[in-house]
């Protein structure tokens, strides 16, 4: 009886999951063909061409600017958490207000940081009519408007798993470190941090997944000047049409996606959050 | 003191995550073209009311959602009871891997399995080919939202219900399921708003005929500014928000 009713899901997931996975593994070793197709014979060209100077610098870039936004969100990130572990009978309000803006359309929330940071956007229009500058500021089609993007959109990825370790945390570790004459500073750090390790772990994989793969954000944000491996990967599928090459490309970042994952599903947090 | 600091910075962290939202919704009533304030005015509400391909895209989008909700909503709930009588780790590990897959790695791979499948089936992309794909990615959320309620279920009460006599089929139906039914509504609007927002899967594998709203306000962002897109973008954020938020109530029931 329970095997028909994870039957559909399994039918579905192997259909429409799997197999296209498994399509595109068999792609990756296959040759261009002539129309955009692939062909044989056989060959790892694909891979050893992901090792190119271009190639590897968009891989390096995307891996860059993916530390550097989980980076960022874990400093943003940590604060907010403690703060929300710590508002009492408020707690799950200030949760809900984190996580309510990640639910609000992806693409909505990155257009308005294009309407924001556009030359005519509002903070251009805002520095112009106060005569702060003369001419509108370059502030979009960088890495840094990429930045900006991925940190927004996934901050609340690492405010959640930290919140369930902080949340967890025994005040009574705080109050004994307190009586035994730590600062709250030094708490913070010896007490409090060590304790929360977990949540960090969890967090920052649950943003850097999401943002290595990145393709909207530095689509629309980074214009053709900072381009991701998800971007790389949209090319070759659609402009390019060097499916073997992209199929190769999605095959690398899915496997760092996967290997990530299997460390977070072996982390405490994740069996207690999942 | 030191909370002092906290709730300050708690305040302006949630002033950056709201900010950009409020600034579109307020923008979007604004009476000029330019970013500069003229005045409150519908104008451009009433322009987005108007575009036929708005309408257009919005009608597809629509009809993706809804049966994509439909779909992903029952198979992920079926999944999740049935994960929950026993684990499966192949299935569970599955379905985390489908929520963790880059969407650029999830559409390229789907658009690769329809072209090889269209090499033997005479068919072509379309609207259908963005519900198969929307579903993929569904089942997960769904399954999760459900099992989070499965987990604070009572198993003694399907036992008893067979005690009495009630096959395995009539104890899911009758009793289970209506207990779920707060957390499948949750489920189904998350599903609702998760297929609705999608851009990159679904404009891999839509046919050319079937722009979602997503692909036709992404086109319009990328062709340069314009206010109509503020309405439009103000509308889906007050109507996302409202939904997930009636979704987390009956999450939390």
């Amino acid at each position: 009886m329970r095997k028909w009713f994870l039957l559909p899901a399994r039918v579905w997931m192997a259909l429409f999951f799997a197999c296209p996975l498994a399509i595109v593994c068999a792609y990756s070793f296959l040759t261009r063909g002539d129309y955009g197709g692939v062909e044989q014979p056989w060959t790892i060209e694909s891979f050893t061409r992901l090792a190119d100077p271009l190639y590897l610098a968009i891989l390096w870039r995307s891996i860059w600017i993916a530390a550097l936004s989980t980076a960022l969100c874990a400093l943003l990130g940590f604060p907010l958490a403690l703060f929300i572990s710590r508002s009492g009978r408020r707690k799950n309000l200030y949760l809900q207000l984190v996580l309510l803006p990640f639910w609000t359309s992806f693409l909505v929330r990155t257009y308005a940081w294009l309407f924001i940071l556009r030359d005519t956007g509002l903070v251009n229009t805002v520095l112009t009519g106060l005569h702060l500058i003369s001419r509108p500021l370059q502030l979009l089609y960088n890495d840094g408007a990429v930045l900006l993007g991925l940190v927004y959109n996934f901050l609340p990825f690492f405010v959640l798993p930290m919140y369930a370790t902080l949340e967890r945390l025994d005040p009574a570790l705080l109050e004994a470190a307190a009586d035994l004459g730590a600062r709250p500073f030094a708490t913070l750090w010896r007490v409090v941090i060590p304790i929360s390790a977990p949540g960090f772990v969890a967090g920052s994989m649950l943003v850097f997944i999401p943002c290595l793969g990145a393709y909207l954000t530095p689509d629309l944000l980074g214009g053709g000047k900072s381009v991701m491996l998800g971007n790389l990967i949209q090319n070759q599928f659609t402009t390019a049409r060097d499916w073997p090459f992209g199929s190769a490309a999605s095959l690398v970042l899915m496997l760092a996606s996967a290997l990530i994952l299997s460390g977070l599903m072996r982390s405490r947090v994740a069996r207690e959050l999942m | 003191m030191k909370q002092r600091a906290l709730s300050v910075y708690a305040a302006l962290a949630l002033a950056f995550l709201y900010a950009p939202l409020l600034i579109l919704i307020v923008f979007s009533f604004n009476g000029g073209r330019f970013t500069l304030w003229e005045g409150f005015s519908l104008r451009w509400y009433r322009a987005a009311m108007n575009d036929p391909q708005l309408a257009g895209g919005l009608v597809n989008s629509l009809i993706v959602a809804a049966g994509a909700t439909v779909l992903s909503t029952a198979i992920g709930t079926f999944a999740a009871y049935g994960l929950w009588r026993k684990a499966s780790r192949l299935l569970s590990g599955t379905l985390y891997l489908s929520l963790v897959t880059p969407e650029i790695v999830t559409g390229v791979s789907l658009l690769a399995l329809f072209q090889w499948a269209f090499r033997f089936l005479h068919l072509q992309l379309g609207l259908y080919t963005v519900v198969i794909a929307h579903v993929a990615f569904s089942i997960a959320y769904v399954a999760i939202v459900i099992s989070a309620r499965l987990r604070n279920h009572d198993r003694a009460l399907e036992e008893a219900a067979m005690d009495l006599g009630a096959s395995e089929w009539h104890a899911f139906s009758r009793v289970t399921l209506p207990l779920l039914a707060p957390a499948i509504a949750a489920a189904g609007l998350l599903a609702l708003v998760v297929s609705f927002d999608d851009y990159v899967i679904t404009s891999l594998v839509a046919g050319v005929d079937s722009e979602t709203l997503p692909m036709v306000i992404y086109a319009m962002a990328r062709r340069g500014v314009s206010p109509v897109l503020n309405a439009v973008s103000a509308l889906i954020v007050v109507a996302f928000g409202g939904i997930i938020l009636v979704s987390q109530r009956l999450q939390e029931r």
